[in-house]
């Protein structure tokens, strides 16, 4: 195969005030390949394929498709360029249906034809093997179906070179085994395909090559038939890491928190959690795995009192009083009354864990500022946690007055889950904890959560990566539809059967 | 290599967000007096093209205006700290993100329930007992005023910002309809000086002053605002909700209940302003006694970006552009509508100065393309 350069990139610098987002960054993209863009968070993927597609320009550098020297300085320039990327977030218009989603927006000669398009999308969709409805509406649809529309969409306005920005982020096992068979397929039709990922297997199982990036430079490139795990991750992180978590046994197992056939309708009227019931026990991880949006954020967010349910009960055998407490229809202030340490990592994090706009001493404050009975603020408690956090869990900050919204992802989830261990809890709830951090971040959260289960605390953790939720926990709930489709222990189960009953009850209804 | 196809151009600037390199507050602050100085150019270039006059002149009859005597100084004074309260009053509204621009209506309640005191009060009660009852009935009835909007924003979601609006024009035809049962002589529809002669319930002098008494509620109000902002659990909370309700039920904070007291707090304290108006100022009522002073109040405290403290400069700013260009007009014998183009131009580029102080514009770079 002749490799036609496709998009080859010299020297991209690009600066977000003193943050050095690329630096010096030389890539090529052949067509007829695909190329992993491997990195840390943070190190600077999603901002390089940003100006490649048009979003962001580049401080200096030069970016040549075809061997010619281009300006991008919007996205329909890209698209000019045949170039097109498929973003984390989906930008469709949820009342529109796929096809008019795939349109909509498309400068066309002649009048709208909507029968015409859907013809020839109709085509694409047969010639790479997309299973796709056109005339479902968005809303109607899986993550992997909206996925699908927006990949489609690109070709259809004539890309020959696709970004995805981690695709595989929000689909199960057999939807990831379904898109790269379409990758597949486009690679063969002479496409030229990035992908950003941070998982290493799928960067092994797809891709031709594999471009590294660490810290905003760009480290090199390798052919991933000569290349292993062992070698890419080190070429990430810089140096290696024992990929190995380490898993204690469960000892003073106590049932802590009982949930009992609960279930939870939402203000559109869909029962997002159906009838469900399982036990956290003290000293132990319980996992929790899941398509996206199958009601796991809904069900801690039961467990935190933030939500009203329609039916059920949870009940917290609190160690110290012996009693048992009813947790059900109590707001999280009455829960605190109670005597019940129950901390809550939400999956939100500066939407909800956190304020973004405060800095760090204020956001410890959001838990404990209510004590005492003065009206003023006591802010030399929070002073000191804060500066313990940075200190302990390695918070990469300007101080403890900087904004938390100007740190990066994974030192924000450091400030979070720091104030939440330290109100010392007996429940510890966690969604999707490592979600964006790098590997060095995510150990230390997996480390930070079996301290907290040798400490005798329940761990309630709900992960994405099945890998790690069976080496980190003790057991798997899985949810399917907001409801439990099954409970397997971690220690015996394998990757296949958490992800069969993950999509046991049919994924149509993906709770969205 | 080098550039054989000329129609690759840089794009000769690019903006970007300062998110990570926020300008420090000394070079916003010469950012802002820039545009400062950039406005008046402007406006001297626009009195010129329209009117003829020595620019120059013009200026100086600005200043003029604002601190030519003694007595326009303390006009001055008393105007800032009239507007100063009214945007004290709002700002805790505006930082839990509830849109109150009701503080017009809530004003003229406040204000009515001085004048109404006065009216029926005044020569009833000792007055040891009727400054109690006067001032609890203003910030009762602008509390009130601002506590219905907050009702049913917090019960049923109404949409504050339309509602707030609404509730203004009701307290303007309230306002009309008692200035026309309490008018002097019967019928007329104007009030006139309440207790000239006796002068109850009028704000004491000091020292000689009629407005130092305004003045110094004023000033007390900003310290109690700071503090109430900065350090108490309230003011933490406000910040909180307004920055992201989720995070707010997250950690169990009452959302209603916060909505509820912060309109309270915000229409009382434009219940004092409606207090200073009537009792400590004009000392009768009319339905502009608020004068526009409420929505003059929201762009005080943004431009301020909420911290009361600078209120203090930004309402000073204000209400100097407004005597200045109110001077320009009388002596040169113009309109109102001219004094307000020239603050128009003033506002439009202290605001448009904020422009430049969050974003960054970054032009391409000489080298680049040689």
């Amino acid at each position: 195969m002749s490799r036609q350069a496709a998009i080859e990139l010299k020297n991209i610098t690009k600066t977000f005030g003193n943050i050095i987002a690329n630096k010096d960054v030389n890539l090529t993209v052949y067509r007829g390949e695909v190329l992993s863009i491997l990195g840390e968070n943070g190190s600077g993927k999603t901002t390089l394929m940003n100006m490649i597609s048009g979003i962001y320009f580049p401080d200096h550098g030069q970016i040549f498709v075809d061997g010619k020297e281009v300006m991008i300085k919007s996205p329909k320039d890209a698209f000019d360029f045949k170039i097109g990327m498929i973003h984390q977030h989906f930008k469709l218009v949820d009342v529109f249906t796929a096809a008019e989603n795939i349109v909509l927006g498309l400068e066309e000669k002649g009048r709208y034809n909507l029968k015409k398009s859907v013809k020839e999308i109709q085509k694409i969709c047969d010639q790479y093997g997309f299973e796709l409805d056109l005339n479902k509406k968005i809303y109607e649809m899986s993550v992997s179906e909206k996925q699908t529309v927006e990949i489609v969409k690109v070709l259809y306005r004539g890309a020959d070179i696709l970004i995805l920005d981690e695709p595989t982020a929000v689909l199960t096992p057999q939807e990831i085994k379904k898109l790269f068979s379409v990758l597949k397929n486009m690679r063969a039709d002479g496409k030229a395909i990035v992908i950003i990922t941070h998982k290493l297997n799928e960067v092994m199982e797809i891709s031709d090559r594999v471009a590294v990036l660490r810290k905003g430079e760009y480290i090199g490139t390798v052919e991933t038939a000569e290349a292993n795990e062992s070698i890419l991750t080190e070429m990430m992180v810089g140096k290696k890491i024992e990929l190995n978590i380490e898993r204690t046994d469960v000892e003073k197992k106590e049932d802590r928190l009982v949930v009992d056939n609960i279930s939870y309708v939402n203000h559109e009227g869909l029962k997002v959690l159906k009838n469900v019931s399982f036990t956290a026990r003290s000293g132990e991880i319980l996992g929790i795995a899941g398509i996206a949006g199958s009601g796991q954020r809904e069900l801690l967010e039961s467990i935190a009192g933030l939500r009203k349910l329609s039916d059920g009960t949870i009940v917290y055998n609190n160690p110290q009083t012996g009693k048992k407490d009813y947790l059900r229809d109590k707001t999280p202030v009455q829960i605190r009354e109670l005597g019940i340490r129950l901390s809550f990592v939400p999956e939100d994090r500066l939407g909800m864990g956190l304020v973004g706009n405060m800095d760090i001493i204020d956001n410890m404050m959001l838990r404990s500022y209510r004590k005492g009975k003065s009206a003023f603020l006591q802010r030399k408690a929070p002073k000191d946690l804060a500066e313990k956090i940075i200190d302990d869990l390695e918070v990469v900050t300007p101080g403890a007055t900087t904004p938390v919204r100007r740190l990066s992802g994974g030192n924000v989830q450091k400030v979070l889950v720091g104030r939440e261990i330290a109100a010392a809890p007996t429940v510890f709830m966690a969604a999707y904890p490592v979600r964006g951090l790098d590997i060095n971040s995510s150990y230390m959260i997996y480390n930070l959560l079996n301290n907290q289960k040798e400490k005798g605390v329940a761990v309630i953790f709900v992960g994405e990566d099945l890998d790690v939720l069976l080496q980190l926990c003790d057991r798997i709930l899985v949810i399917s539809s907001g409801q439990i489709s099954g409970v397997v222990d971690a220690r015996t189960a394998t990757k296949e059967d958490v992800g069969l009953l993950m999509t046991k009850t049919g994924g149509e209804n993906d709770g969205e | 290599m080098e550039n054989k196809t000329n129609k690759v151009r840089e794009p000769l600037f690019h903006i970007t967000k300062r998110s990570n390199n926020a300008m420090k507050p000394a070079a916003a602050w010469g950012v802002r007096i820039a545009a400062v100085v950039v406005a008046l150019i402007l406006c001297g270039v626009v009195t010129v093209l329209l009117t003829g006059e020595n620019p120059f002149k013009v200026y100086e009859t600005m200043i003029d205006g604002a601190f030519g005597s003694e007595r326009k100084i303390w006009a001055l004074a008393q105007n800032t700290a009239v507007l100063l309260c009214i945007s004290l009053a709002v700002t805790p509204a505006f930082k839990m993100k509830f849109w109150n621009i009701g503080a017009e209506g809530q004003v003229l309640m406040g204000g009515l329930a001085t004048a109404a005191c006065m009216i029926l009060l005044g020569n009833k009660l000792p007055p040891i007992l009727f400054y109690p009852v006067m001032i609890i009935a203003s910030v009762a009835a602008g509390a009130i005023w601002g506590l219905i909007p907050a009702f049913f924003k917090a019960q049923w979601n109404t949409n504050e910002t339309l509602f707030t609006l609404m509730m203004n024009y009701i307290a303007i035809q309230i306002v009309s309809y008692f200035c026309y049962i309490w008018s002097v002589p019967k019928g007329s529809g104007h009030i006139g000086i309440i207790n000239s002669a006796s002068q109850m319930g009028w704000f004491p002098k000091i020292g000689g002053q009629s407005y130092l008494c305004n003045i110094l509620i004023v000033l007390v109000l900003t310290v109690f605002m700071f503090i109430y902002f900065k350090y108490s659990k309230h003011g933490y909370e406000i910040s909180v909700v307004g920055e992201s309700e989720n995070t707010a039920r997250y950690i169990g904070i009452n959302v209603k209940k916060v909505i509820l007291r912060t309109m309270l707090l915000s229409g009382a304290v434009c219940g004092i302003a409606g207090l200073i108006l009537v009792s400590g100022t004009d000392h009768t009522i009319t339905r502009d006694t608020a004068g526009g002073r409420g929505f003059t109040a929201i762009m005080v405290s943004w431009l301020a970006h909420f911290d009361p403290i600078y209120m203090i400069i930004t309402s000073l700013l204000i209400a100097f552009l407004e005597k200045g260009a109110g001077q320009i007009s009388t002596n040169f014998g113009l309109n109102d509508s001219f004094s307000e183009i020239l603050t128009g131009i003033i506002i439009f580029f202290i605001i448009g100065s904020e422009f430049f102080i969050n974003y960054e514009i970054k032009f391409r770079e000489k080298e680049a393309k040689k």
